[in-house]
This record gives structure tokens, C-alpha cells and sequence, in this order.
């Protein structure tokens, strides 16, 4: 599958080997991933070009940035590859059904002015969902992605009760075919990772890329901590709003042409 | 006073047996609805992504709320120094112990992964009042342990001032922590409130003593021993303060709700347009579980009818039930407000009211729960000296033979 | 404290499926051998007699590693495992975790240890697992469902 596999064959040092590969830079993990060079990318801020035997830091704040005004009613193309790259499927119990992204339909009660937006975990700084859970499984990674540890989430959903963005699913029924990059199984609680895997091998979420790939262009990706990102330079241009912005989270996923 | 003398149950006859297998079965019972659950899938409870927590959880929390209310009639002995409490001390520590074990397994039972216990007790997230609870629940077991302890053994009878009054604490502690777990929830309208602390303290009061009424009353009649008026009497006038404190809280706390704009719309939901959730506050928590009681045990026709307190105790219970299903239940199905201003939709049940339908095995569990804190009783009665001789009134309080 | 408890963690485990061993399965089973890469350039990142014994540690400790920090290199980790040893047989059938012939499974059956891993982890290689049987997606049938609904509320 990868370049790493293929070399793996000595046993010596790993971690020589491991910044070997790193610096080869073109290690590409799962097909239709975006190749930016490491050059382009270390300026950027787009794409992550940590390592891969570094640890996360807090030097990074990964975002997304989605604009409403772009985000058409009625499509769903971040939502069917959200599905398609973490292996969701349906069960037809909607209510039991794992949802990473939702696309939310509003109407302005005032005005009847209606827009249309992605609703997902929006990576809180201060997450609720890390502070509630007892094990320590849900928790805020240093860049800024919060997650699940599988192995050590015990499903009580209190985590579930303590997000106000019901960012989180369930899993109610047994997991079979998952995919290699989105381990997921009954009994344990989930939600969108902002595609890590992909982040960590220098690639944007799947959500963004199909917003891209369809021309949409409503969602932005990238470092919110480094000044010269897309993400960051839009922000700054047009500002953003965080959901929910009365609890002082400090969301990683900003919105853009919500009126308020 | 002179010395109490304590016996435990022959359990030998018949009825003794039929109770402790009626209790096995729906153990059993809730056993087999537990694999049932944990093999299918969370898909086949009435749980959702929606309503994450459900019967199970109203059953646990009732439970555990009223453990730290059961040990009251222990405490008001042991550090209020009230005399007359004293020979019931040992039987209301049991009956804390046996209902937190009861509340707990169904916790415990619900988790998805309950094969995880051994996660749970070594990953500690420090920050998670949840987290706080496991220790605060494991504590309580010590604790009342060793109260029950100091009170059966002679050598370290004089120890038991110290450990009643630590149990005393602890228990404040557990129901503060079990509380918070909803007044820690900013995510969630009708939860976030510094309030449900204090309101859960009362409502174990209540709950506890109206559980060890019934449990002591039981015992009395089908033993034959001799239970006076003057022990359940000011059992009962304790009962009435603390069923009239739960409403207190109650109004106090959607008063304050009211006060808020921002709070209107759950509160309308709660109090008018809820539906089931509406009905079981009004009906369940509010006439059944604190009117209708109050009246009766204040009411002078039925002062020293055994049979009308029972009815009081198992209101207040029903009453309480009903009232942990409206904030937890209601407090779910009231959709979230994200959008403040906006009407919103999705495929997700945004902006709408949840739906909940119990499904049997989550019932069974939750019962199941219950019959394991009666069998623990039942058993324990038996292999221990829980129960005085006679709490006949001459005994119980001798100054006050006429 | 956690870190000192934790250790027993992986211990308590193995003593849990311990218990749950089925007796026949030990009398039955041959001594399972691990199918090889058939790439050459894939073989023996570790000799086998100490992937045997310690294919665990290596994996726990790649588990915290990568879910945590972010580290993603690492050759011992269960994906690199899955992706090697696992291939199609002479009929071009690919074996499942519920198989004897997967090669977690036909060790873990004779040493009588239960696997958690494949409860949400994938049992094989990307490239083998066949999602066809899911095509429709969440979102289409959930708008079918919630259409479904609507029409009997209605």
C-alpha cells in the first residue's frame, strides 16, 4: 500500500527509517488524495507537512471554513463523501443511523431569508465532549481535531449529552467492512475527525475536497494559526462566525454569510 | 436507654423463598435483556442519537439518589444524635449500599461496552464529573461499609461517631456529584443550573425515606414483630418536610427558568405543550409524587394508617421516577438551540421534538436493578442482625409510656 | 496513578478471554502458521517467534502512539499487519476475521485469546473489501426513510 510498508522489511532503528520516508515527502496513502509539494506546503498553511514521527503540537490549529452563501440547499456532496470515506452506511433507522455532517436548513423567522449549511463536530478548543468523558477517550488532539479513542471509550454518551452541536453518533448495531483509514464499532461513540488520517499524510478532509472537486468552493481547509493560509486570509477579509459563539469553545470550524 | 437487641430473619418459610425467586427471575430476566442488547445493538432499545440516555439511566439515577437518602435515618442517629433513630441506623446503611449496588449494575449494564469495567476504573479523565462520581460511588461502598461495620462489632463500636459522620459527608458529596452530572451540561437547555445539586440532595432525601419506610414496614408485618407509632409517626412528619422541600425546588426551579427569555421556549415545553413529558410533570411528578402525599400524610383521618403511608411511600417513589424521567427525558427530546432566530431542519432531527418509546429490555433492566437491591436486603436480613427486636413504642422512645 | 494502573490493563485483558476459551477449540485446531507475504520485499519485520509472543505490545503501543500524537510511520502497526498477511487463498477468496483461515484469528482460536481489534477495525486490505453490498448512501436512503415516514404521518 504505501512506501512505508515496502521498506519495512530491516528491523533497525525505526525511527531512522521513519524520517526517511518523511523526507520523501510523496507518501501517499489513500488514492484521490490532493499531492502538494513540501515546499508549496510548508509556506501555505493549507496542508500539514508535520513529520510523520513527530508529535502533534499546538503549533498547528487545523479549521474549516465554510461559507454559506456558496453552500447550496439541497446538495449533499460533503455529506456522501464524508459517508463514503468513513464507510457510513444506513440501516434505514435514521434515528440510529451514524451522521458525521448533516447539511442543516435555516430560515431566518424575521425575514424568511433561507440558507443552507454542513453541521459537524466543530473542534472545539475547550471541547465539552473531552471535559465530560470519564475515560479520557474523547479528546482534543494538539492541533486542534478533537476525537475518540475507540479503545478506551466505554459508550456511557456522556459525551453525547454534553455537545451542544449533537455533533456525535452511536454506533447501535454491529460494524462490518470498515474502512482501513476509519475504524468504527458498535457500542462506542463517534464523529467526524476531520479526516486525520488524511491531515497527517498531508491531505485535506473529504468533505473539502468534494466541495472543491464540484466546483462548489464553500469550505475551506487549512492552518488556523498560521497567518498565511487561505483559511486565515479569509477570516481575516471577511470574518467568521463561530456557532454557539455564547459558550466561548473556540471552534475550529467557522461559518461565513450567517446573519446575526 | 437500655440496650438494643438486633435479630435477623429466619427465612425459612415459604414466602421468604417465593420473594427471593420472584427477585431472581427478573434478574434474571433483566440478564437475558441485557445480552439481548448488547449482542443486537443499542438499535433495539427505544435509545437513539437523539435520546442517548433512556429508561435504564432513569432507573439508575433514581436509584443511586435515593442510596444517599436511604443512609438519612442512619445519619439523623449517628450525627444528629437523635436516639430514636439509632436501632433503624444498621438497617438504613444496608439499604443505601443495596440500592446504589442496584443502581449501579444498571449503569454499568447500559454502557456499550460494558465488557470495558476495567477501562473505567483505570483511565481516570480528572476534569469528568463523571469520572468524579465512579470514585465518589466506590467511596461510598467503603464508607458505609465501615459504618455498618463499627455498628455490628463490638471491638470497634467506638469508632462509629467518626465513621457515621464520614458517611454523613460522603453521601452529600455523591449526591452533589450525581446532580451535577446535569448541572455540568451547558450544551442543553433545561439542564445547566447550579440548582440540581441542591435538588438532587432533597429529592435522595425524599426518595430514600419513602424507600425505607416501605422496606421497614415490609419487614415489621411479615415478621410480626412489633413496629409503634411513635417511630413511623415522626418517620412520616420527616417524610412531609422533605416532599414539601422537592416542590419547593421544583417551582424554585422553573421560576428562575421563567425569569429567563432565552429560557421560554423549553419551559413552554415543558410545562404546556410537551405532551407525555407534560402529562407525566403534572400528573406524575407534581400530583402523585408531591400534592396528593402531602396531603395525606398531614391529613388527621389517616395518621396511624399503616396502608395509606405505604400508599404515600410508593407515590413519592412513582413521583420521583416521574420526576428524573421529566429532566432527563424531556430534557433530550426539547431539540437544541443552535440557530437562535432561525427555524432549522435536517436530516438529523434538528428543531425537532424527540421522540421516546421505552422498549421492554431497557424496562427489564432498569427492574432488574431494583429486584437486585431487594434481593441484597432480603439476604442480607437474613445472614446479619439488621433489625431490632421490637420498635414497639416503648422501646423505641421510653419517655414516651403515658 | 492512571499510568501505573494502566499497565495492568493489557494483562486483565488477556486473562478475561482467557476465561471465555471454548475447550474444544484447543483439541481441534492445528498449530496455525502464518501465511507469508507473497511479496519478498514485505517478509519479517520482526522474526516470527517474537511477533508471536509479542505482536501485542507492539501494536498497543503503536495504538496510543498514533490515536494520540499523531504518529503515523511506525511498521509494526495493525493496518501493516492486515496488509501483509492477508491475500486472497488459490480461489481467490479472501478470509474475514470469522474465518479460520484469517491468520489473527487461527492463532488467537489456538491460543484461546480473544481479539477486540476487528470489532472496528478493518479485518482486511483496503483493495479486498467489497462495499458493494452498501451502495446506496446514508444520506439516500435516510431521505428515503424520512420521505417513507413523513407519507405515514400524513
Amino acid at each position: 500500500m504505501t512506501d512505508s510498508t515496502k521498506k519495512s522489511t530491516i528491523d533497525s532503528s525505526r525511527r531512522d527509517f521513519l524520517s526517511k520516508a518523511a523526507v520523501a515527502g510523496t507518501v501517499t496513502i489513500a488514492p484521490g488524495l490532493l499531492l502538494h509539494s513540501t515546499a508549496q506546503a510548508a509556506s501555505s498553511g493549507n496542508i500539514s507537512t508535520r513529520p510523520h514521527d513527530e508529535d502533534v503540537s499546538n503549533k498547528n490549529r487545523w479549521g474549516l471554513l465554510i461559507d454559506t452563501e456558496k453552500c447550496a440547499t439541497g446538495c449533499t456532496d460533503c455529506v456522501d463523501a464524508c459517508n463514503e470515506e468513513n464507510g457510513l452506511v444506513s440501516h434505514g433507522r435514521p434515528e440510529t443511523d451514524a451522521q458525521y455532517i448533516r447539511k442543516v436548513t435555516l430560515k431566518e423567522k424575521s425575514t424568511g431569508h433561507e440558507s443552507s449549511l454542513p453541521l459537524m463536530c466543530q473542534h472545539c478548543e475547550t471541547a465539552p465532549c473531552a471535559d465530560v468523558c470519564p475515560t479520557g477517550a474523547s479528546f482534543v488532539r494538539a492541533d486542534g481535531i478533537a476525537l475518540v479513542d475507540k479503545h478506551i471509550c466505554i459508550g456511557c454518551r456522556y459525551c453525547m449529552m454534553a455537545c451542544p452541536y449533537k455533533a456525535r453518533s452511536f454506533v447501535h448495531e454491529d460494524v462490518e467492512n470498515q474502512k482501513l483509514t476509519a475504524p468504527r464499532g458498535k457500542g462506542t461513540v463517534e464523529s467526524c475527525t476531520m479526516c486525520v488520517t488524511r491531515i497527517d499524510n498531508g491531505g485535506i478532509p473529504a468533505c473539502v475536497e468534494a466541495c472543491t472537486a464540484e466546483n462548489h468552493n464553500a469550505m475551506i481547509f487549512g492552518d488556523l494559526n498560521n497567518p498565511n493560509s487561505d483559511i486565515s486570509i479569509a477570516l481575516k477579509s471577511r470574518g467568521g462566525k463561530q456557532i454557539r459563539s455564547d459558550l466561548a469553545l473556540n471552534t475550529g470550524v467557522r461559518y461565513q454569510g450567517l446573519n446575526e | 436507654m437500655s440496650k438494643i437487641e438486633y435479630t435477623s430473619l429466619e427465612g425459612k418459610s415459604p414466602a421468604y423463598f417465593g420473594l427471593l425467586g420472584g427477585l431472581a427471575l427478573i434478574m434474571l430476566l433483566a440478564l437475558a435483556s441485557v445480552f439481548y442488547m448488547e449482542h443486537e445493538g443499542h438499535h433495539v432499545t427505544g435509545m437513539t442519537n437523539q435520546i442517548v440516555w433512556g429508561m435504564p439511566h432513569v432507573f439508575a439515577i433514581f436509584l443511586i439518589v435515593a442510596a444517599s437518602g436511604a443512609l438519612n435515618v442512619a445519619s439523623i442517629a449517628s450525627v444528629f444524635r437523635k436516639k430514636i433513630y439509632e436501632p433503624m441506623a444498621r438497617l438504613s446503611a444496608l439499604l443505601a449500599v443495596a440500592l446504589l449496588a442496584g443502581g449501579l449494575v444498571v449503569l454499568l449494564l447500559d454502557l456499550g461496552r460494558p465488557d470495558r469495567l476495567i477501562i473505567a476504573m483505570t483511565y481516570y479523565n480528572f476534569k469528568s464529573i463523571f469520572a468524579w462520581n465512579i470514585i465518589l460511588y466506590t467511596g461510598f461502598f467503603g464508607f458505609v461499609g465501615a459504618y455498618l461495620w463499627t455498628m455490628m462489632d463490638h471491638n470497634v463500636y467506638r469508632f462509629k461517631p467518626y465513621a457515621g459522620f464520614f458517611a454523613f459527608i460522603w453521601r452529600l458529596i455523591l449526591t452533589t456529584g450525581t446532580g451535577s452530572i446535569f448541572g455540568f451540561l451547558v450544551a442543553r437547555s433545561a439542564y445547566d443550573a447550579a440548582l440540581m445539586a441542591p435538588m438532587f440532595i432533597i429529592m435522595s432525601f425524599s426518595f430514600g425515606l419513602a424507600i425505607f419506610l416501605l422496606v421497614l414496614m415490609a419487614s415489621y408485618r411479615w415478621t410480626n414483630m412489633e413496629l409503634g407509632d411513635v417511630v413511623v409517626n415522626r418517620l412520616r412528619n420527616l417524610l412531609g418536610v422533605f416532599v414539601a422541600s422537592v416542590l419547593y425546588f421544583t417551582t424554585v426551579y422553573h421560576l428562575t427558568n421563567l425569569y429567563a427569555t432565552q429560557h421560554h421556549g423549553v419551559e413552554k415545553f415543558l410545562l404546556l405543550e410537551g405532551g407525555v413529558f407534560t402529562n407525566i410533570f403534572w400528573v406524575g411528578e407534581i400530583l402523585i409524587g408531591g400534592i396528593i402525599p402531602l396531603i395525606l400524610i398531614y391529613a388527621p383521618g389517616v395518621k396511624n394508617s399503616r396502608n395509606t403511608l405505604g400508599l404515600i411511600c410508593t407515590m413519592i417513589i412513582i413521583g420521583g421516577m416521574s420526576k428524573i424521567y421529566t429532566i432527563l427525558i424531556a430534557g433530550q427530546a426539547y431539540p437544541m438551540e443552535l440557530f437562535p432566530g432561525y427555524e432549522v431542519s435536517s436530516s438529523f432531527y434538528d428543531g425537532v421534538v424527540n421522540g421516546y418509546t421505552p422498549s421492554l429490555p431497557e424496562i427489564l433492566l432498569g427492574l432488574g436493578g431494583v429486584a437486585m437491591t431487594l434481593f441484597i436486603v432480603a439476604f442480607a436480613l437474613k445472614v446479619l442482625r439488621f433489625l431490632p427486636v421490637s420498635l414497639a413504642d416503648s422501646v423505641a422512645d421510653p419517655h414516651s409510656a403515658k | 496513578m492512571t499510568r501505573f494502573l494502566r499497565q495492568f490493563a493489557v494483562p486483565v485483558y488477556a486473562l478475561i478471554g482467557l476465561t471465555l476459551l471454548s475447550p474444544s477449540a484447543i483439541a481441534e485446531t492445528p498449530f496455525p502458521t502464518i501465511h507469508e507475504p507473497s511479496d519478498e520485499s514485505l517478509k519479517c519485520i520482526h522474526p516470527e517467534d517474537e511477533m508471536r509472543r509479542n505482536h501485542m505490545k507492539y501494536i498497543l503501543h503503536e495504538r496510543d502512539e498514533t490515536m494520540h500524537e499523531g504518529i503515523r510511520e511506525e511498521p509494526e502497526s495493525l493496518a501493516n499487519c492486515i496488509n501483509c498477511h492477508v491475500e486472497p487463498d488459490e480461489k481467490g477468496e479472501i478470509a474475514g476475521i470469522d474465518s479460520d483461515k484469517h491468520f489473527c484469528n487461527a492463532c488467537h482460536q489456538y491460543a484461546a485469546v480473544q481479539i477486540d481489534c476487528f470489532q472496528c477495525h478493518a479485518d482486511r486490505p483496503q483493495k479486498f473489501i467489497n462495499r458493494n453490498g452498501h451502495s446506496s448512501s446514508i444520506t439516500q436512503q435516510l431521505k428515503r426513510t424520512l420521505a417513507d415516514n413523513a407519507g405515514v404521518n400524513e
